[in-house]
């Protein structure tokens, strides 16, 4: 098994467009990192430049100690997950799954160990001699599993493998996909657009926007101290409300007239210059008026079952607070909002940075 | 959901259906059952009188070594052109699927030939390789090749070979692309990082996937070279030399139109349409068990 390492990494496509702009990643032995961003933003770009299905325009890209950059996917020892599963349609699972294997001339029998072994694993025994056609969505999910861990490769690679499965089977195939990368510990890279997919997997969470890294993390880490505006409300359901407001002095600022404490500022900020207040809907605590508060117009709730959500206002700008079913009366027009000092992150207006102590 | 138009009356449906009716009853229907009826009578030479001979104008196609004869050339000249037209076809085509520079031009002039009328082609490859005029066939005589294909029958059926095919490349080409573009990406990406190189991946993938497209060109195509192969013979060798290119289209022409012997035309034809309808009916059980995915 290997790690990856991405030096400086570039993708230009034909007519100067830049798909990814100089990434550099190091992604550990056997640990499983996610690369996470919006549609456009380089992520799948980059998984297939790592799969050899790219050409790599600058850069290095290494596997264990190997640069591949010239070398063929199918010399570079890694398996790959699409996300329509791209099976072969005209083989059955177990042609499927040995194709691989019979490419490299692996021995009969051991070829029929290993598909035996990953079939029992991913309890797809009983489909081996059927078509991907008679499959359903989440069966020829498995299958494509199979087909990548027969091959027992140095690192797995999946470009949004659930997106076409419905939500119920995405949430159990999701926690399948983690079970066995734990159990198999091997380095596996994911490509997603969905945050919750990316928080539960990852052990290295990379969220990525328009051909660039933003954050590098623990997944916690990059939830607890988002590092630019983007990752703040990228990351988190419903995501982080970000409000305009003024530096005040060390460790204060205020919105909308109301000064709030925060823990995580940065010193030497001028006091009265433009800053911006990320609360996320969760952190915030509606009801108790402390020192740090804040007034919201509730526009209107939507029920989640378990939680509310209380849209409205604070300070001219659109907010959202999460509360406890019942916590909070849903006819409720106005709340104030308790503001915790540690649950405050700053961002700076024009470089979208965050503001926190260095 | 069921498409289904409504009508109140029958005027309409009737209207809207009869113009394509009528062109399937007088260019297909009629002739057809005429030439079954005309197989069984016998005409004198003037068509001034005919009489009733039952199965006599079978037994007599059938005894006639001349027959077999046209029905092996038909056998060897389908084969050559279902094969030549098909291989070339699909590695036209799989070239013109990567996405090279000038792929646009490249695909436009594959289509070309098939807009050409098969008695000009016929006279444009004539010209090219007759052995003093054509600007092939003469260069071939001078290199020492013993070329040519008014005396000799095996370079004659290879010009046929060569002109038919070119004819019907185009049209097996265009499906094949298609075919092609069909096959999803991320299927033969998948056979490459499972270590197949491209030869590999083309037998063991994409020509499998293909296989629907394949066997219906292998159909037309037949269908192709039996019928409408009929200009080009006419125009290239005439059948000739010796009745060494006569197929048996052609020879349903010749016995019928020069020959005089309607019935014994008519025979042939109705033969023919027999083994046509049997290629076919083949394709069609074919296609509905083997082909789908």
């Amino acid at each position: 098994m290997a790690g990856v390492t991405l030096d400086t990494v570039r993708k230009i496509y034909s007519g100067n467009v830049e798909a990814v702009k100089g990434v550099s990643l190091g992604i550990e032995d056997g640990s499983f990192c996610v690369l996470v961003g919006p549609s456009g933003c380089g992520k799948s770009t980059l998984l297939r430049m790592i799969a050899g299905l790219e050409t790599i325009s600058d850069g290095e890209v290494k596997i264990g100690d190997r640069v591949v950059n010239q070398v063929e996917p199918a010399d570079r020892d890694i398996a790959m997950v699409f996300q329509n599963y791209a099976l072969y349609p005209h083989m059955s699972v177990y042609d499927n799954m040995a194709y691989g294997l019979k490419n490299r001339k692996t021995p009969k029998d051991e070829i029929e160990t290993r598909v035996k072994e990953a079939a029992r694993i991913l309890a797809i025994e009983p489909f081996l001699d059927r078509k991907p056609r008679a499959l359903s969505g989440g069966q020829r999910q498995r299958v494509a599993m199979g087909r990548a861990i027969v091959r027992k490769p140095q690192v797995f690679l999946f470009d949004e493998p659930l997106s076409n499965l419905d939500a119920k089977l995405r949430v159990q195939m999701r926690v399948e996909i983690k079970r066995l990368q734990k159990a198999l510990g091997v380095t596996s890279i994911y490509v997603t657009h969905d945050q919750v997919e990316a928080m539960t997997l990852s052990d290295k969470l990379v969220v990525m926007s328009s051909g660039q890294i933003e954050q590098v993390g623990s997944p916690s880490e990059v939830y607890r101290r988002p590092e630019t505006r983007f990752v703040a409300t990228f990351i988190g359901s419903p995501p982080m409300n970000i409000l305009p407001g003024k530096v005040e002095g060390p460790g204060r600022v205020s919105v909308g007239g109301q000064s709030i404490a925060v823990t995580d500022m940065r010193d030497g900020l001028t006091p009265g210059s433009a800053i911006e207040v990320g609360l996320r809907p969760e952190d915030v605590q509606a009801g108790g008026v402390g020192s740090s508060s804040l007034s919201m117009d509730v526009d209107f709730v939507e029920e989640l079952g378990a939680t509310q959500l209380f849209h409205g206002k604070v300070a001219g700008a659109d907010f959202v607070v999460q509360a406890s079913t019942g916590q909070i009366p849903a006819d409720t027009r106005k709340l104030a909002l308790a503001v915790d000092p540690a649950n405050v992150h700053l961002f700076d207006p024009q470089t979208t940075k965050r503001l926190g102590r260095v | 959901m069921e498409k289904r138009a409504h009508f109140s009356g029958w005027t309409l449906p009737l209207l809207l259906i009869i113009p394509q009716m009528a062109i399937t009853v007088i260019f297909f229907y009629l002739p057809a059952s005429q030439a079954i009826w005309q197989s069984f009578l016998r005409e004198d030479a003037f068509g001034l009188a005919s009489e009733f001979v039952g199965f006599e104008n079978y037994s007599a196609v059938f005894e006639q070594p001349e027959y077999y004869r046209a029905m092996i050339t038909t056998v060897i000249f389908s084969t050559l052109v279902a094969f030549f037209s098909l291989a070339v076809a699909l590695l036209f085509a799989t070239q013109a699927d990567k996405s090279l520079r000038g792929g646009h031009g490249f695909k436009t002039l594959l289509i070309w030939p098939y807009a050409v009328a098969p008695a000009i082609a016929g006279v444009l490859w004539m010209f090219m390789f007759h052995p003093t005029l054509g600007i092939l066939g003469r260069p071939l005589n001078v290199m020492g090749f013993n070329w040519n294909p008014m005396l000799d029958g095996k370079d004659a059926m290879i010009l046929l070979v060569l002109s038919a095919t070119w004819k019907h490349v185009s049209y097996n080409f265009l499906f094949f692309l298609a075919g092609l573009q069909a096959i999803p990406k991320s299927v033969i990406e998948a056979g490459a990082i499972d270590g197949a190189g491209p030869l590999r991946r083309f037998w063991t993938i994409i020509f499998p996937l293909l296989s629907p497209t394949t066997f219906f060109l292998l159909v037309v195509t037949i269908v192709y070279v039996f019928f409408e192969t009929f200009g080009i013979i006419d125009a290239v060798t005439g059948g000739g030399p010796a009745g060494q290119t006569t197929t048996l289209v052609y020879k349903v022409y010749a016995d019928g139109r020069s020959g005089g012997d309607l019935g014994l035309s008519a025979a042939q034809s109705v033969v023919l349409m027999v083994i046509v309808i049997a290629l076919t009916a083949v394709q069609f059980r074919y296609v509905e068990r083997k082909v789908q995915y």
